[in-house]
């Protein structure tokens, strides 16, 4: 089970505090009803999937109930960082290396 | 009794009380503190049970968990049967029975040892090249005949009467292991104020103390000190001790799984005492001293009872005051070994020889033993042993060869080839192990997380540094927890033990190219031939060795087994062992309860249930219940005599002729509320909401972003800035998680504040044309009239004197209402409507009536007639799109390609051609029913049921273009007979809709 | 070759099994070959050997970074049945059936495809109806898939707990006689041993680190951790990997890579005689050869490539189990492990040409694929060779994923009311 940092509540609580919703900064597009079905597929389906850093959202659900970002490495598991939902991708990680 | 090998003056229970148990039948005595292994050895029995594949006789190996041949069945009743018990671990209470297994008749004449004689048929991995002719017999004969000989012991066939329990804990410092090495470093720990959880599956602490005859510290003998310390740690406010307690897997981020065994060694345990108790610890530093497991010898019959580890043999001496025989032999390739022949030897018990693999062997320990009167046979191999059932002489020649042979009588043999660290959960960790080629095992390498690993696992072999090594790392793990410096100081060692290195795969007379059988996995009867038969097969990993042999795989899970096999494969392969590799260790480190890990959640703790504040209602009117996810709801109310058809038509009738009660609450309720309320809906639901009236409800509709439909329900408008919304029963937590998701991430400009009120309302509805007759009454502060209050209103007054939001709306087709009221005030508002409905001819109904009610309409249940693949335009519901809409969730969606496509399955009525037939729900629809298999399906019946007030049977499907077949007839082919159905509309009853308004 | 018989092994016995030849060769990779696989694992060992047998072509290599068999065929529960809903499902998975019952007779390698029967608990109104549903479908469709009524479920297997007072009472079951089980490590074995003898070099040890692709687009051949090795054909069968690999040749997938673990009990005398399932209750069952209890458990929610997951998901897997039969208490858990499944928007897999001339890609298989296995390898054999799907994959395209014409079997039971 997993600890995860809240970054509004400020503190680690266990996993099943938390639920994983999928992949973070994949914004909706603001024109959605124009983009075309590539872009929808896009939007919608495909996913980076990555072996290594991941940005991805947690809600707090059964604690303040907030949407939020984390990074974390799909190798080990371990986070490297979470941050509220809203703010930019992080440029730098602490502890990773390029 | 008088044969017993039970030795006055040794071990350290000689004055517990007697402790009765029987073992096949058989009736024994031993003595509380003993195990079930120690007690059959202090009565001369060695013969316990039979191997996995040969059904060979085994003996005891170990005195611990890594125990691999002495399984036996405990018995507490018939409802607590336990099957592949290790001996070597289980307590003896007064009163237990245990059985042997895998045997027939029985342990000393098995049937079953045949398959020894035919062992040669039987080589690794025989199964996969045979039994596949005749193609069929492997079904019916083959198979059931090798599951009959395999398993071990046999399964429980009752329900289990023992409870289970879980805690969760946190700590500072975990320290797993109470050897020396962990009260040292728990010590440490301890002393600088953290919290600190000190764990060890031994009855007692003290770890390899129990047999280490030899070590001083701080002025005592080992074990002494080990119980002073173990008294002082549990005597610390800040230090929880926990032993009988495994720690089984080390998870994500230093969580570990410990279970605790609560009762197994009691005589009668309380009612109220659970059997096992899971514990689940977060700890900020873990301090791994998990200590090292001895290795056997691998040599021809190295399996007969009566050869054991010679650390084991010392341990029963030493703790147990048992002596293993009385004429023993040691064959070792290392010098731990020593130490056992001479504490035997002071104990009284002969032995007859030490056989040394090595040419030369030095030092104190074996002066000592030289001294004693042993005689050394250095350079030479055990290469043959006597006895059936049990050892009764070994056969020792030169490990080089030659004809140079000599056969010594013994009844037990004490076997050492060095110690493997115990390095699981370090592994488990997902710590890198790394191959230390000096001292020839695997060691922790790198860390994965914050952990450190001390003692024995860590490859520390003297005590005193293991001592200084414990200690350092027990005050740096308190340290980087947040503790302060310690006060004690650390434990001075005053004699030490040395397990120098060993020898790592078959000793000689079992190398390659023999063909004897040297056991290298007992359990699972693996010898070195099978190893080498395997890396001859091709298999090069040592994973592929494992699965091809099953070396490792058994219930010991390679704990004595693992290296031997692994230096076997690589000389076999001519490579480096690291390059051979080492299988992965995976949780758990010794085999956990079921019931340890289920704990409470059984039965009605299972999952929870969901009640509705009208439930007891229905329970004391004789409602029949179904599940509909957690909530349990009230199906139909049968009176005396009716059946469930009989009383569903009563209720469907009554409710379309008077009225009738529903207890709608489980429906999910969501307040959306804020400046941009309506903007919000706008997002996500396909209606539009700006220019509803407050006071009025619209029928929503929401889509997933992909475009298809995901729930519905009514929504009411109750001020400009605020909406009450319903979901479907099973939608109430996903679409409260769908808005929350799209308010805080993609919409958050927009001020809106959710709140689930699903739990905060309980819901009546009141349908029927009696309706407003019913609530009449009881209702204040509202008009409810017609022109006041249509259809599809809503309005907030006094119902029986407390808060309302009353709705005007209809799931049956009939004017109706819904009375929402506080949760708290559900069942007396629902007493109050009961009275009312009375007066009129009312009923209650429950959700099979409501559905039929709700299908005779034409109206839809999303999870029935949709499901996950229906589009709005399917389900017949484009109106309820707003055309005006620039934006909401699902807008392009279900524009794409495939959806907008012509042919795709639309909702339509079914008419049987006879009234009286009921389709079955799920019932597929071709359009010729002549056609050969496999058949073109057009459709499927999602709804259906006899509908007495329509007097015939009806029927919703999705079929194929369906909205174009009106009229046309269809077939439903079933096992017995092909149904006609006509399509039609979907709405078979007051197709006007004058009903709703009465 | 060297055949498998009883009469070869009383042969070998006669002289402590020496003879016996090494399943399949260990060759170093040749510079080029006419098709590379990569993944080692049932299916990919599978599409070469059909493609071998099948196909007529022999030069191939299959491509392996670990050692074959150790991915999810060798980690998974081994549970076979075809009683899907749509037809496409039912098609790819019947075929597969069809083919695993005479597999060990085809490869000379005894799979110990089992057919006990897989039953299917339903617990709630709503489950009847999707079962119903599928049976009748199934029955149109030709595969086999009967309903049962909890009595005769409890008959089927007898230590199941029906009692009207359960949490989830049982309500019925679906059962699919022809499905059961196989021996998982003897299907990639098998595969390796029956390839390797028509040709196939199957290369362990030999991460892919690069595709490499020609100006024209189309694949030239792999980067590996033994250099480069060339082929105008390049079939990626790399489950949980699928992501990273396809990334390497610039396509980027619908899918997602999560951990799933299963355990198995210690061994024990025979006591459940068939394969048992129920999705609402979250747990599916049966029992090894060998006696131990082989147990699934879910996926934990969060991406990983860590073959590990969370105590609590097996915790909840045992809730289920010890609910279905509570007997079980007093088991023991023996050894538990994670595989990492590759999972698509609609839980259906992806078997297709792609994008990239030259390459395939068989993926997204998600916590079922094992089944597949003989099925999925004969037809991606068939798209590989003839650079065209096979009208049974021929629906599990790349494409529906724009188009929406999805296979979604989790939808087609949704969560109801």
């Amino acid at each position: 089970m997993l600890l995860i940092r809240c970054p509004y509540c400020e503190e680690e609580r266990p996993e099943l505090e938390f639920r994983n919703a999928g992949e973070a900064h994949v914004a909706r597009p603001a024109d959605i009803a124009a983009i075309s079905d590539e872009d929808f597929e896009a939007f919608f389906f495909i996913r980076s999937n990555p072996k290594g850093i991941i940005y991805e959202r947690w809600r707090h659900i059964h604690g303040c109930a907030r949407f939020f970002n984390a990074v974390r490495d799909t190798v080990s598991d371990k986070f490297v960082m979470t941050y509220k939902a809203g703010e930019p991708k992080p440029k730098k990680l602490p502890g990773v290396a390029k | 009794m008088a044969d017993s090998f039970r030795i006055s003056g040794a071990g350290r229970f000689s004055h517990a009380k007697t402790a009765r148990f029987t073992f096949d039948d058989k009736p024994y005595s031993g003595i509380e503190g003993d195990t079930l292994a120690s007690a059959l050895l202090a009565n001369g029995v060695h013969l316990v049970g039979r191997s996995f594949k040969y059904h060979r006789p085994r003996g005891i190996l170990s005195a611990g968990a890594e125990e691999p041949n002495a399984l036996v069945g405990i018995h507490r009743d018939a409802a607590r049967k336990t099957p592949n018990v290790r001996a070597t671990v289980q307590e003896l209470y007064d009163g237990l029975t245990a059985v042997s297994q895998n045997r027939w008749p029985s342990l000393s004449f098995d049937v079953g040892a045949v398959n020894d004689v035919a062992s040669p048929f039987f080589s690794a991995g025989f199964y996969y090249k045979t039994f596949m002719w005749p193609k069929a017999a492997w079904k019916s004969l083959y198979e059931p005949k090798i599951r009959e000989a395999a398993g071990l012991g046999v399964s429980p066939d009752q329900p289990d009467p023992d409870h289970y329990s879980a805690r969760f804990a946190h700590c500072e410092v975990l320290v797993l292991g109470g050897g020396a090495a962990g009260l040292a470093a728990a010590l440490a720990a301890a002393e600088s104020g953290v919290r600190v959880i000190l764990v060890d599956e031994q009855a007692e602490l003290g770890g390899a103390l129990r047999f280490e005859s030899a070590a001083r510290i701080e002025g005592q003998d080992g074990w002494t000190w080990a119980q002073g310390i173990a008294a002082r740690l549990k005597a610390m406010p800040n230090v929880r001790v926990l032993t009988r307690t495994t720690a089984f897997g080390y998870y994500a981020q230093n969580f570990v799984g410990l279970t605790e065994r609560v009762t197994d060694h009691l005589s009668s345990p309380g009612m109220d005492q659970p059997r096992e108790r899971l514990w689940q610890v977060r700890a900020r530093r873990v301090v791994l001293a998990t200590g090292a497991i001895e290795r056997h010898m691998v040599f021809a019959d190295n399996d007969r009872p009566g050869i054991m580890l010679a650390s084991a043999a010392r341990t029963y001496l030493n703790h147990y005051g048992v002596a293993v025989g009385r004429n023993v032999g040691v064959y070792t390739a290392n010098d731990s070994a020593y130490a056992a022949a001479l504490d035997l030897k002071k104990a009284g018990v002969n032995v007859a020889a030490i056989v040394d693999l090595r040419d030369n062997p030095s030092g104190d320990l074996i002066d000592q033993t030289r001294a004693a009167g042993i005689e050394i046979h250095g350079g030479r191999a055990v290469v043959s042993v006597g006895g059936k059932l049990r050892i009764s002489s070994m056969t020792v020649q030169p490990r080089t060869g030659g004809k140079n042979q000599r056969t010594i009588p013994v009844d037990a043999l004490l076997m050492s080839a060095g110690w493997t660290p115990s390095v699981h959960l370090f592994s488990q960790s997902r710590g890198k192990v790394a191959f230390n080629e000096q001292v020839k095992r695997f060691l922790p390498g790198t860390y994965a997380q914050d952990c450190i690993s001390i003692g024995g696992c860590n490859g520390t072999d003297e005590l005193s540094t293991c001592m200084d090594e414990a200690y350092a790392a027990g005050l740096k793990a308190a340290k980087d927890a947040g503790g302060k410096t310690a006060k004690a100081a650390k434990p001075k060692v005053e004699a030490d033990e040395v397990w120098s290195r060993g020898m790592l795969g078959a000793a000689p007379g079992a190398e390659a190219g023999t063909t004897v059988k040297a056991f290298v996995d007992f359990q699972n009867d693996v010898t070195a031939k099978d190893i080498r038969q395997a890396v001859h097969e091709g298999m090069r990993s040592i994973e592929h060795v494992k699965r091809f042999t099953t070396n490792g795989m058994a219930t010991d899970q390679g704990k004595t087994s693992n290296m031997h096999g692994l230096a076997i494969a690589a000389d076999e392969l001519s490579r480096a062992i690291p390059e051979v590799g080492l299988t992965t260790f995976r949780a758990p480190y010794t085999p956990v309860t079921f019931g340890s890990i289920v704990g409470h959640a059984r039965g009605s703790l299972f999952d929870p249930t969901r009640r509705t504040a009208m439930h007891d209602w229905a329970e004391r009117n004789g409602a029949a219940f179904e599940d509909v996810g957690q909530w349990k709801r009230a199906w139909y109310f049968p009176r005396a005599g009716e059946d469930m058809h009989a009383a569903v038509n009563r209720e469907c009738v009554t409710v379309r002729k008077t009225a009738g009660l529903f207890d709608a609450s489980t429906l999910g309720k969501i307040e959306v509320v804020g400046p941009d309320a309506a903007a919000f809906m706008e997002l996500l639901y396909t209606n539009p909401w700006q220019k509803l009236d407050p006071g009025r409800c619209r029928y929503g509709l929401m889509l997933r972003e992909d475009g298809f439909i995901y729930d519905d329900g009514v929504v009411g408008r109750l001020a400009a800035d605020r909406f009450h919304v319903t979901t479907t029963t099973g939608g109430a937590a996903r679409v409260m998680n769908h808005m929350e998701d799209y308010l805080q991430t993609e919409f958050p400009h927009l001020k809106v504040w959710l709140t689930s009120t699903s739990e905060q309302w309980a819901v009546i509805a009141v349908q029927g044309p009696k309706s407003r007759d019913i609530i009449a009454p009881l209702v204040e502060g509202i008009d409810i009239s017609d022109a006041a209050m249509p259809h599809m209103s809503v309005r907030e007054g006094k119902i029986c004197g407390v808060p309302t939001r009353l709705f005007r709306m209809s799931f049956s087709g009939e004017r109706g209402f819904e009375v929402n009221v506080p949760a708290d005030y559900g069942e007396t508002v629902w007493e109050a409507l009961w009275a009312e409905g009375q007066k009129h001819g009312a009923c209650a109904y429950g959700t099979e009536a409501m559905h039929i009610l709700r299908a005779e309409k034409g109206y839809i249940i999303v999870g029935q007639d949709t499901d996950g693949t229906v589009t709005v335009n399917d389900a017949g519901i484009d109106w309820a799109i707003g055309r005006k809409k620039t934006d909401f969730v699902g807008i392009r969606g279900m524009k794409r390609p495939d959806l907008v496509a012509p042919g795709r399955k639309q909702l339509v009525g079914l008419k049987t051609k006879d009234p009286k037939v009921v389709l079955e729900e799920g019932a597929q629809i071709v359009a010729d029913p002549n056609q050969p298999v496999p058949m073109t399906m057009i459709g499927h019946v999602t709804s259906s049921y006899w509908s007495e007030n329509c007097g015939r049977s009806i029927a919703l499907a999705l079929v194929a273009g369906g909205r174009d077949r009106m009229g046309e007839t269809l077939h439903v082919p079933m096992p017995d007979r092909t149904i006609e159905v006509e399509v039609t509309g979907t709405v078979f009853f007051d197709e006007k809709g004058e009903h709703l308004n009465g | 070759m060297k055949k498998y018989s009883v009469f070869a092994i009383a042969r070998e016995a006669m002289r402590g099994h020496k003879g016996w030849e090494a399943q399949w060769r260990s060759p170093e990779p040749k510079k080029e070959y006419d098709v590379i696989i990569v993944g080692a694992g049932g299916h990919g060992l599978g599409t070469a050997y059909y493609l071998a047998k099948e196909h007529g072509i022999t030069n191939i290599a299959v491509l392996e970074k670990g050692w074959l068999g150790g991915g999810n065929t060798g980690r998974n529960t081994t549970i076979i049945r075809s009683n899907y809903l749509y037809d496409e499902s039912a098609g790819i998975y019947d075929h597969a059936l069809k083919l695993w019952d005479g597999l060990s007779q085809d490869l000379n390698y005894n799979v110990m495809y089992s057919p006990r029967g897989v039953m299917m608990l339903a617990h709630n109104i709503h489950d009847v109806q999707v079962f119903k549903r599928h049976i009748h479908a199934n029955r149109l469709n030709g595969v086999d898939n009967e309903w049962l009524t909890p009595e005769q479920a409890k008959a089927y297997c007898p230590p199941l707990n029906i009692a009207a007072h359960a949490r989830y009472p049982v309500m019925g079951a679906a059962l699919q006689r022809r499905g059961g089980t196989a021996r998982h490590d003897a299907v990639a074995w098998g595969y390796a041993r029956a390839a390797s003898a028509r040709g196939v070099d199957i290369i362990q040890n030999c991460e892919v680190t690069g595709i490499k692709r020609a100006a024209n687009g189309a694949v030239t051949g792999v980067e590996t951790s033994k250099g480069f090795i060339g082929a105008k054909k390049v079939g990626v069968v790399a489950s949980g990997h699928s992501s990273v690999l396809m990334n390497m040749a610039g396509v980027r997938m619908p899918l997602e890579s999560y951990p799933l673990q299963a355990l198995v009990s210690e061994p024990v005398k025979p006591v459940v005689p068939c394969v048992v399932m129920s999705n609402t209750v979250h747990a599916y069952i049966s029992q090894s050869d060998k006696g131990e209890l082989v147990i699934g458990a879910g996926t934990d929610q969060y991406i990983s490539y860590s073959q590990t997951g969370g105590l609590h998901i097996l915790e909840h897997t045992l809730d289920a189990i010890c609910e279905m039969f509570p007997i079980f208490t007093r088991m023991k858990m023996l050894r538990s492990w994670g595989g990492i499944v590759d999972v698509t928007p609609d839980r259906s897999p992806i078997l297709a040409k792609t994008p990239v001339k030259g390459l395939y890609v068989n993926c997204g298989w998600g916590t079922g694929g094992f089944k597949a296995t003989p099925g999925s390898a004969d037809v991606f054999a068939h798209t590989i060779a003839r650079d065209e799907p096979h009208k049974i994959n021929a629906p599990f395209t790349l494409e529906r994923f724009r188009t929406g014409r999805l296979i979604d079997e989790a939808a087609a039971a949704a969560v109801a009311h």
